[in-house]
């Protein structure tokens, strides 16, 4: 499975790529094959600040219903519209084209976020 | 005290298939192996095979074999020919269904019953209780093995493996043969997938010969091994029950909609009551609905009406796969049954728009 060393992640399969102040956010690859095929990306938060662990939207497959995690603290500032008509896109690029929101980071990282090793590791990889 | 999970007789096997295996009705069963919606769409489109080997097999032998049938389930089983299967439930006396089940009729006095794999034991002691007749009944579960190979394409991707011809084994009917070289093979023409096919019971032990055998004879037909996960979504777009979803121990055969398995020519388990309550009608009815508005139900969701009351419960909901919007069964009170009808299904707070269909929800 992939988990690029560029990226944090959470003990709840979120990734987050931090870029200064902002932050990129999806599901890990790991996730994704666990939901199995994504039918659904609801985020209806753009605009709110969310606190880490926090709820920021819903993830759908066929079978199950997933809640989506803030990793870090901050203001949503852009949910990934393509999500929309392609929420495969999850499946096929959870780091790349499956991207859900993007954050502006308002407070101090999580001490909790894993390196790509730690998540491995956690998923039994 | 933690319940053993059991393994089927091809549990390594799937594994190696790249299934991935959970926990299901106290079996490790394969839910999936590439894609739910993949898999899904080969099944409706052309042949796919699910091991359903966790389902149990009980039969009943004996000059009172009937009798005993046809005290504990709901459908008349003196209405079946040898070689004839029969869609049944068994009531319960306080006016539920203990399980959902398939009587086939072997001889006079030989039948099998297909029960769901989640409720074996509850079954077991549930027809030995009524056995006061001296039926001879045996519980096979632990030694057959069950293929549903479902699709289209079924028939002619395996008709090469048994000199039965497959298209005389009608919806319903069965047959015991040859089958991949393997003697006493039953062959029945039934599903849960709406898809067409048939599924066959064989012995442990042959479990694995048999199931190479259908993979090597269907590789031109683009044969691919199928999980629960589609099995569900397949069902669900037929509107077919689900024990422990739409039907369970507190819903009557009628508001389930199964009174076509409900025969009052004869006496059964609380008959006189599900009689009354046929004739009475009932406060609340199964419906099949498909969402209107984008939003996916999912069991236990609250139904509402437009002016947010709730009128019942989610029993089963999914994405449709072959339709690519929600879909789901739900009980809802009477008034709101017909099809057409206007509900509303709360996701997440918010009350989405479906409408009543009725069954199948997939149109032909």
């Amino acid at each position: 499975m992939n988990f690029p060393q560029d990226l944090k992640y959470t003990k709840d399969h979120e990734w987050v790529k931090i870029d200064g102040d902002i932050a990129t956010i999806g599901i890990t690859d790991f996730a994704q094959k666990e939901l199995g095929d994504i039918v659904y990306v609801e985020v209806e938060t753009v605009g709110e600040t969310i606190e880490a662990g926090e709820v920021f939207g819903t993830v759908e497959a066929v079978k199950t219903v997933s809640d989506l995690f803030m990793p870090v603290t901050g203001e949503i500032i852009e949910f990934n519209e393509e999500l929309e008509g392609s929420p495969e896109m999850v499946n096929e690029a959870p780091y790349e084209g499956g991207w859900m929101v993007k954050v502006k980071i308002t407070g101090d990282l999580p001490g909790d976020l894993l390196d790509a090793a730690s998540y491995a590791e956690l998923v039994g990889e | 005290m933690e319940d053993q999970i059991k393994k089927i007789a091809l549990n390594d096997l799937h594994v190696s298939l790249g299934g991935k295996m959970v926990p299901f009705a106290g079996f490790n069963m394969p839910v999936r192996y590439s894609s739910d919606n993949e898999e899904h769409l080969c099944v409706r489109n052309g042949v796919g095979v699910f091991d359903v080997s966790h389902m149990g097999e009980f039969f009943v032998e004996g000059p009172h074999a009937l009798e005993l049938i046809q005290k504990v389930t709901s459908n008349d089983a003196s209405k079946l020919v040898v070689g004839q299967a029969q869609y049944s439930c068994f009531p319960n006396e306080t006016g539920g269904i203990v399980d959902d089940l398939i009587v086939y009729k072997f001889s006079d006095e030989k039948y099998m019953l297909v029960v769901n794999a989640s409720n074996i034991d509850k079954d077991w002691a549930w027809v030995n209780k009524y056995n006061t007749m001296g039926a001879k009944l045996t519980n096979a579960s632990d030694e057959y093995s069950l293929f549903a190979v479902q699709g289209p394409k079924a028939i002619e991707a395996v008709q090469s493996l048994t000199p039965v011809n497959l298209t005389e084994v009608k919806f319903y009917h069965f047959t015991v043969g040859e089958f991949a070289g393997v003697k006493d093979v039953i062959i029945s023409g039934t599903g849960y997938t709406g898809a067409g096919g048939f599924e066959i019971y064989v012995k442990n032990e042959d479990a694995e010969k048999v199931w190479k055998a259908i993979f090597e004879a269907g590789k031109d037909f683009d044969i691919k091994p199928i999980g629960l996960g589609a099995r569900d979504t397949l069902r669900l777009e037929m509107g077919y029950c689900l024990y422990g979803n739409d039907i369970t121990d507190t819903t009557s055969p009628i508001e389930a909609g199964l009174g076509w398995i409900t025969k009052f020519t004869k006496d059964f388990t609380n008959s006189e009551a599900i009689k009354k309550h046929k004739e009475e009608g009932v406060s609340r009815k199964l419906v099949g609905f498909v969402m209107q508005e984008r939003g996916i139900p999912r069991g236990h969701y609250p139904i509402v009406d437009a002016a947010g009351e709730i009128i019942g419960e989610v029993t089963s909901g999914t994405q449709s796969p072959s339709m690519g919007v929600g879909i789901g069964l739900g009980y809802v009170k009477t008034e709101f049954s017909k099809p057409g009808t206007e509900i509303f299904i709360q996701v997440r707070n918010k009350n989405l728009k479906a409408q009543v269909e009725k069954l199948p929800l997939l149109k032909g």
